[in-house]
């Protein structure tokens, strides 16, 4: 049955968008009509002058074999973070939600990191994983590993994955938990009593059950990784070593502010809105029709 | 109760300002932190206190990139401030921003402060002159690179710490001995593209771009995959394979590895100085940066690493004439030496370094003047005045790029430097489309 509020007139509906209808238009509309609009130029980096070029900076930037390369390294980048989010918080929210003592102060610690700013937490890791004093190259030195991510771009990846998701894992699950609380218990004390065991039960009902949450923090991590991460990659490689981790959005801040390349960084920007729509709309299309409300 | 309150805050506002409206502010903002950052706050103080005209506020922005892009935003905003320290790869991008700087020659030409462009040392001054000679903004910091030396790392692999490294050659051989004589860590640099491209083809009279490296004209091109370059990565790649050169990242990453005595060589500026004799805990010695014998002109001179003040627009009149006898302060021959002697900063004025030599401490130092030689040991070419080229701090970026692939084994270093001509060229002509 669907449920309907009905007002008289258009005067207190409109009023009641209206907040809504403001913020948008003012950070999202107006930027983007900003972006789409310096797309079309070359500009100088004082704003003194400004070329036309129509489409060429879209030429540009789809000629240059390393940017249609950051396409590559950003879908694996993304996989990446969402996986290594989301599956180490479900298993956690899984494990606390079973606890019976103590579960607060569990919950506690692992919301902790979330805390942490992405730059921070670049940092940190940093500083675990330098090549010369950080502790964890050492133990691995120990061991006879030669960890070096300024030149080995796969390390680099690694390590800029791993500082990505690490405080993500404490939004992810803070939402997992939650999702958990909710489900029945008759549901899963009777598939008990059917003789069904814990990760049968898991599979069977639970996972199910959680999937409108799997969902949404599906597409949620998913743009946290296309947006939210160029402190990490900042701090930790400068999207290098070569350009094994210069995703979509690092370039755009390193063209835009570092070079002040305008222009091109407006037109990466537009690019960027077009794939994270479609595949925000794919996702909705295909995933959606799979997630039990 | 209440109206006695606001009268009494009415009048002391109305004072206030009176106050300091005898004295014109000009605000200047610059990159320094740490022991720098205090350097330049006491230049500041010094000059704040030597008159009562003028007041000048120093803010920190950020490293050097920030603090470029602060001003630009800062410009657009119309809130920018009246001096802007610009480091040299940004030089480009301020001459071509015409109706946003105000050349420093016209500032100090209106304001009457005493400047004489002849008494700046030529190879320091020529990085921001135009061709014509007209000084457009005031050289600040200057550095050029040298080759530190870990004296007690040379002793434990059982090499002369008094070896010959005046060449690439002897270098090489050296590195041989440290390594066989147990070094982890023979060679090490920071700033691998300023030192072993930029300065490298300066330092062998080679060109690093067409159109003097960029001063003729905006329609130039790179030239960094000439012979003498790929000769030279060839064998630090092969150096880098062997592991007789580490590379630790783009920036000066190298430093603390050299300081904690871990290195025995290190190729860094040579305002790497304080640092090294903060912190370091062995004999170390400052040798001129090693060339190949046999390649290019070699030595020439070595370019400039740094930053200049740049006078930007849009301001009053009287605050230009502060600005003004500010900038006259700084290039004075005492605040010159004590600077080069605080930091290893190159003297900005041939005076400054005659005053270092005379007051004895070039030899209560030794090396400290290695790099000054270095930089005036010949008039410059048209090779080694210096580099200009817009979107350099982008370029450089390419360059770190290919380079790393050199050290990783990934491609040969005339692949690298193929594929970093070409995708800067890319760059080239979009500043030229932008400010042509």
């Amino acid at each position: 049955m669907e449920k309907r509020v009905k007002f008289r007139g258009w005067m207190l509906p409109l009023l009641l968008i209206a907040p809504q209808v403001v913020v948008s238009a003012v950070f999202f509309f107006y930027p983007a009509g900003q972006a789409i609009w310096q797309s079309l130029f070359i500009p100088d980096p004082f704003g003194l002058s400004m070329q036309w070029v129509g489409l060429g900076n879209f030429e540009f930037l789809l000629s240059d074999r390393f940017y249609r390369a950051s396409f590559v390294t950003t879908a694996i980048f993304s996989i990446l973070v969402t996986l290594c989010s989301m599956i180490p918080a479900l298993f956690l929210a899984v494990i606390a939600d079973r606890l019976i003592k103590g579960s607060g102060v569990y919950r506690t610690l692992l919301i902790w990191p979330y805390a942490v700013a992405p730059a921070v937490a670049g940092v940190l890791w940093l500083f675990m994983f330098n090549t010369r004093v950080g502790v964890v190259s050492w133990y691995l030195g120990q061991l006879g590993y030669d960890w070096n991510h300024v030149l080995n771009g796969g390390e680099a990846m690694g390590l800029v994955v791993v500082a990505s998701a690490w405080g993500r894992i404490s939004y992810n699950f803070l939402f997992f938990f939650a999702a958990l609380q909710a489900v029945p218990k008759s549901v899963i004390e009777a598939a008990a009593i059917d003789g069904a065991h814990f990760w049968r039960r898991f599979w069977t009902i639970v996972l199910p059950l959680l999937s409108p949450t799997t969902f949404f923090l599906l597409v949620v991590n998913i743009v946290y990784s296309f947006f939210e991460t160029f402190g990490v990659i900042h701090t930790i490689t400068a999207g290098g070593p070569q350009q094994t981790t210069t995703i979509l959005v690092y370039k755009v801040y390193s063209d835009g502010f570092v070079s002040q390349d305008l222009g091109s960084s407006s037109a990466q920007s537009v690019i960027l809105l077009i794939v994270v729509g479609l595949l925000t709309v794919l996702q909705f299309k295909f995933i959606e029709k799979r997630v039990h409300y | 109760m209440q109206k006695t309150i606001l009268g009494a805050l009415a009048v002391s506002t109305m004072l206030s300002p009176g106050a300091a409206m005898a004295q014109t502010e000009v605000q200047f903002w610059h990159a320094f932190t740490g022991r720098l950052g205090e350097l330049v706050a006491a230049q500041v103080e010094a000059f704040n206190a030597s008159q009562s005209d003028y007041v000048v506020v120093q803010s920190h922005k950020g490293n050097y990139s920030e603090t470029l892009n602060s001003g630009i935003a800062a410009f657009r905003a119309g809130e920018h401030p009246h001096i802007l320290m610009v480091f040299e790869v940004g030089t480009a991008t301020m001459m071509s921003a015409q109706g946003a700087t105000r050349p420093v020659y016209e500032v100090m030409a209106q304001s009457g402060a005493t400047f004489d462009p002849n008494a700046y040392i030529g190879s320091v001054k020529g990085y921001y002159t135009t061709t014509d000679g007209d000084m457009l903004s005031l050289p600040f910091n200057s550095s050029t690179p040298v080759l530190w030396v870990n004296r007690d790392a040379f002793e434990a692999a059982g090499v002369d710490p008094d070896t010959d490294l005046s060449t690439w050659q002897a270098v090489g051989e050296t590195l041989e001995a440290l390594k066989a004589g147990g070094s982890e860590c023979p060679l090490v640099t920071a700033w691998q593209s300023w030192i072993h491209l930029e300065n490298f083809s300066a330092y062998h009279d080679v060109p690093f771009a067409s159109q003097d490296n960029g001063f003729a004209g905006l329609d130039t091109e790179l030239m960094l995959n000439g012979d003498a370059q790929v000769a030279h990565l060839t064998a630090m790649g092969e150096w880098a394979q062997d592991g007789k050169f580490i590379y630790t990242g783009r920036r000066n990453e190298g430093g603390a590895n050299f300081r904690s005595g871990e290195c025995a060589l290190f190729t860094e500026s040579s305002a790497g100085y304080a640092g090294i004799k903060a912190e370091a805990e062995f004999d170390f010695d400052v040798r001129p940066l090693p060339y190949w014998e046999g390649v290019g002109n070699g030595p020439q001179n070595t370019i400039i690493g740094g930053a200049s003040l740049w006078v930007m627009e849009g301001h009053e009149d009287a605050e230009y004439a502060g600005v003004g006898e500010f900038l006259a302060f700084l290039s004075s021959s005492d605040v010159q030496a004590q600077w080069h002697q605080d930091t290893g900063y190159l003297p900005i004025t041939s005076e400054a370094g005659e005053a270092t030599r005379a007051a004895g401490f070039y030899e209560e130092n030794p090396g400290t003047d290695v790099a000054v030689i270095q930089m005036t040991a010949n008039e410059p070419t048209a090779n080694s005045k210096g580099l200009r080229l817009g979107s350099f701090d982008q370029i450089r970026g390419i360059i770190d790029e290919e380079l790393e692939a050199i050290w990783a084994g990934d491609k040969t270093a005339q692949e690298a430097m193929d594929s970093a001509k070409e995708r800067g060229d890319a760059l080239l002509r979009r500043f030229e489309a932008a400010n042509g």
